[in-house]
């Protein structure tokens, strides 16, 4: 309840501002960022914007509804209605190369309001910026570049949110940059921050599970292991080529001393990601794919539940097919589209008997999508997959069909 | 107009989708081809009690939060009964100390099971010098409520303590004390204070809440109101997980449903089936035993078909560990059920893991290490033709 208070005043404020000038002249759409083919670091100011009258102030957010119908094995919940989450940007120009974003996201089911981002970022040069605040850890494309509106498929990829944690934002400092020449942009980044603990290889998924750790609230206020987490990346991209992306996070991440005296062993986590997206000239087919590794050092006297190796990663495929005037939207397009996704939590054998370790998952999902402006999507998906316990048992097979509307507002 | 008839089309189209949208979802396999599932017949409240059991048995995953360990084997029940089957040497047990009726003599050094795992910052326990050991597989979990309702009765009908009727089979009955938490069956049939057991390797626990509480405590490292030991510090705690859990985890196994027989009109089957008769199998792993009354109506007075007698046998020196528990020698193992044995692989990642520590990966492997009382079974299959061994294995694998 303490954290809603704050929300609550600030969306009471922007109602009562809205109210009071309701002469929609003065709300003014934001120029999306000039740049063609802004890199995924560019997603966070990349998003449509509203500004009001001469404030400085301007706002914008997304929401994202869902229907589905699975079942696995044949036992199915039935019909659901899913209201995955509202997110709601502010974004302020301090002053002349001074910056403030933030991006408060609003999850119904999980029983939580959270800000994902809130930093200040001051440019000294367009290759040395300075960002500080509640910052999200570029790891992968996807952690930078998640709204919804710009995904054809009503779930987030699993290695993304099962694996990697998906919007793992965290307390931090560091540096971005971007260089541009002709048709080539690179652009890095690299913060420390606060980070993992414990929970990532003792939770109730029995499984290492990175995203465990988005639980702890108290990492905002206190390190588990007093030592800051890395997160670098550098991307590059060609304007007809496409843009690829490396990136690593890690640090120690349990809670090795407490008061002064040593608990434990200090144990480290890395985590390597590589992304790509390009779309094919011509075709207009795009692109997008990541695969990240990770390592997570567990004691050897520890349950080999938990493993110390986990990879996966996803590629999805969009094909436009229909650009044209369709119900009166004017370049209304319709897009199929085809994901494809793995993720092994427990890479390795068994110490007893030397057999693959399961905890694995694959999963094909076409889609076809309809997006009558490109703030705007309407997206049917199909999923079938399969997914193996630990064991490497007979594995659980689900599929099912999601219908979902995902806009920015 | 023509618009009007896309929206029509649209409308009607999205109304037969949503109609039949669950035709396209993965089918559920053969109810004879998995091991989970309730008996059928529960009521609505009985029902949701299995429900509720079911998510405490599968679902729930301890953590040092929840009072995980701090040294333990497992971190859930389902950790070891993956789909309610058999385990792997993955959770297999170690127990160890124990070398006669006398009782365990390391029950001070962490006996009588090893807690073989350890949270991060400990240590786990090592087996202490001169303590024999044994390893024990864990067992499927189906068709235990079943059992627990055979008789003290129809068990000791089954024993022949001294070969009486001098076929070299001589199965006799654990008898053990009962903790203090445990009531004895009604009909039950005591001798000198100590009562039959029938579960386990050893047929060590008497009656499925017994079984329980025990796993929890020593294989998961909880503590509850009926066993508050914490297997670290030897010290009495509170309880990590409630009484209601406990009973709603009992009630869950007692109504899983019993293993089904797949191909049971197989003429193959059928001439294996006579086959395991013939020479001499069904001694120990008696085909059918009935149920006595239970307040599970579905339970009640049920003949069901296990193909054990629940009593412990001389297996011979070759499947002798040097340890045991209760009144069990250490070459006397408790004939297991047979029911199941052929989904094995489907919760042993694909092989079987078989006997009481896994040893041997296939069915004809464990025949082969049948030794004492079934030695003469053993040299009956060795003598089969192929075709009947194949018969013989195919039966088996129908259960």
């Amino acid at each position: 309840m303490k954290k809603s208070i704050p929300i609550l005043l600030l969306s009471f404020c922007f109602y009562t501002n809205v109210k009071a000038q309701i002469d929609p002249a003065l709300l003014k759409t934001q120029p999306k960022d000039s740049v063609k083919n802004a890199l995924n670091m560019d997603a966070v100011y990349n998003r449509p914007f509203i500004g009001i009258g001469k404030s400085p102030v301007s706002l914008g957010g997304y929401v994202e509804v869902n229907w589905q119908h699975l079942g696995t094995d044949g036992v199915s919940d039935g019909h659901q209605f899913q209201f995955r989450r509202l997110t709601l940007f502010v974004a302020s120009t301090i002053s002349k190369r001074i910056k403030f974003l933030s991006e408060i996201e609003f999850e119904p089911a999980e029983k939580e309001i959270g800000i994902e981002f809130a930093a200040v970022d001051i440019e000294f040069h367009p290759l040395l910026n300075l960002r500080g605040g509640m910052i999200m850890n570029p790891i992968g494309a996807f952690n930078q570049n998640h709204d919804g509106p710009k995904w054809e498929f009503t779930d987030r990829p699993i290695s993304a949110t099962q694996m990697l944690p998906a919007t793992w934002s965290n307390v931090g400092f560091g540096l971005f940059g971007k260089q541009f020449n002709k048709q080539w942009m690179f652009g890095y980044e690299l913060y420390v921050s606060s980070g993992f603990d414990n929970s990532i290889i003792d939770n109730s998924e029995n499984k290492t599970f990175l995203p465990a750790a988005k639980a702890n609230t108290e990492r905002f206020e206190e390190m588990a292991s007093g030592t800051p987490l890395l997160t670098g990346k550098i991307a590059v991209r060609h304007n007809k080529a496409g843009e690829l992306g490396l990136s690593y996070m890690g640090g120690i991440y349990n809670k090795w001393q407490d008061d002064g005296i040593v608990i434990d062993d200090k144990r480290r986590l890395d985590v390597f990601a590589i992304d790509f997206n390009t779309t094919i000239p011509k075709a207009n087919t795009f692109i997008t794919a990541e695969w990240a590794w990770v390592k997570v050092n567990t004691p050897s006297t520890y349950t080999e539940q938990y493993g110390n190796k986990q990879q996966g990663g996803f590629i999805d495929v969009v094909q436009p097919i229909i650009k044209r005037n369709i119900f009166g939207w004017k370049d209304a397009v319709i897009n199929i589209a085809l994901r494809a996704e793995y993720v092994d939590w427990n890479v390795g054998k068994f110490k007893t008997t030397g057999t693959n370790k399961g905890e694995d998952i694959w999963s094909i999902m076409p889609a076809i999508s309809f997006r009558p402006t490109s703030q705007i999507v309407f997206r049917l998906n199909y999923r079938y997959q399969q997914q193996k316990d630990i064991l490497a048992n007979p594995p659980a097979k689900t599929g099912g069909f999601n219908f979902g509307i995902s806009t920015y507002f | 107009m023509k618009r009007k008839y896309y929206v029509i089309l649209y409308i009607v189209f999205a109304v037969v989708f949503i109609q039949s949208c669950s035709k396209f979802e993965p089918i559920a396999p053969a109810e004879d081809e998995i091991l989970d599932g309730p008996i059928e017949g529960l009521n609505f409240g009985q029902s949701r009690q299995f429900l509720a059991g079911d998510v405490a048995f599968n679902d729930e995953i301890f953590t040092s939060q929840t009072g995980l360990g701090s040294v333990f084997v497992a971190t859930s029940c389902g950790s070891c009964h993956a789909g309610d089957g058999k385990g792997t040497p993955f959770t297999t047990l170690t127990r160890f100390g124990q070398i006669d009726s006398t009782g365990n003599q390391f029950l001070h050094l962490g006996g009588p099971q090893l807690q073989n795992r350890a949270l991060p910052g400990y240590t786990p326990e090592q087996i202490p010098a001169g303590a024999k050991f044994s390893k024990f597989t864990p067992p499927a979990n189906t068709g235990l409520g079943f059992i627990e309702l055979v008789s003290d009765g129809d068990i000791l009908a089954m024993a022949d303590p001294t070969d009486a009727n001098g076929d070299g089979i001589s199965g006799v009955p654990n008898y053990e004390y009962l903790p203090a938490f445990v009531q004895p069956f009604f009909n039950a049939t005591p001798r000198n204070g100590k009562y039959i057991h029938r579960f386990g390797k050893k047929a060590s626990a008497y009656n499925l809440l017994h079984q329980t509480v025990n796993a929890y405590n020593q294989d998961i490292g909880i503590t509850s109101t009926f066993n508050p030991k914490d297997v670290f510090s030897g010290n009495n705690i509170d309880p990590e997980v409630s009484d209601l859990t406990v009973h709603n985890v009992v009630f869950y196994l007692q109504t899983l449903k019993a293993p089904i027989q797949r191909n049971q009109n197989d003429a193959e089957v059928l001439q294996g089936k006579k086959l395991f008769s013939q020479i001499k199998c069904a001694s120990c792993h008696m085909p059918q035993l009935t149920t006595g009354i239970s307040p599970i109506a579905a339970l009640s007075n049920r003949t069901f078909f296990p193909y054990t007698d629940l009593l412990l046998h001389d297996m011979g020196s070759a499947l002798d560990d040097g340890y045991t528990e209760g009144s069990a020698k250490t070459f006397e193992w408790r004939t297991p059920p047979l029911w199941g044995l052929g989904l094995s692989p489907n919760s042993q990642g694909g092989q079987y893991f078989l006997m009481h520590d896994g040893r041997a990966k296939s069915i004809e492997e464990a025949i082969q290490l049948h030794g004492g009382e079934a030695l003469q079974s053993k040299n009956n299959f060795t003598q089969l033709s192929q075709a009947d061994k194949n018969a013989l294995l195919k039966f088996l694998k129908s259960l």
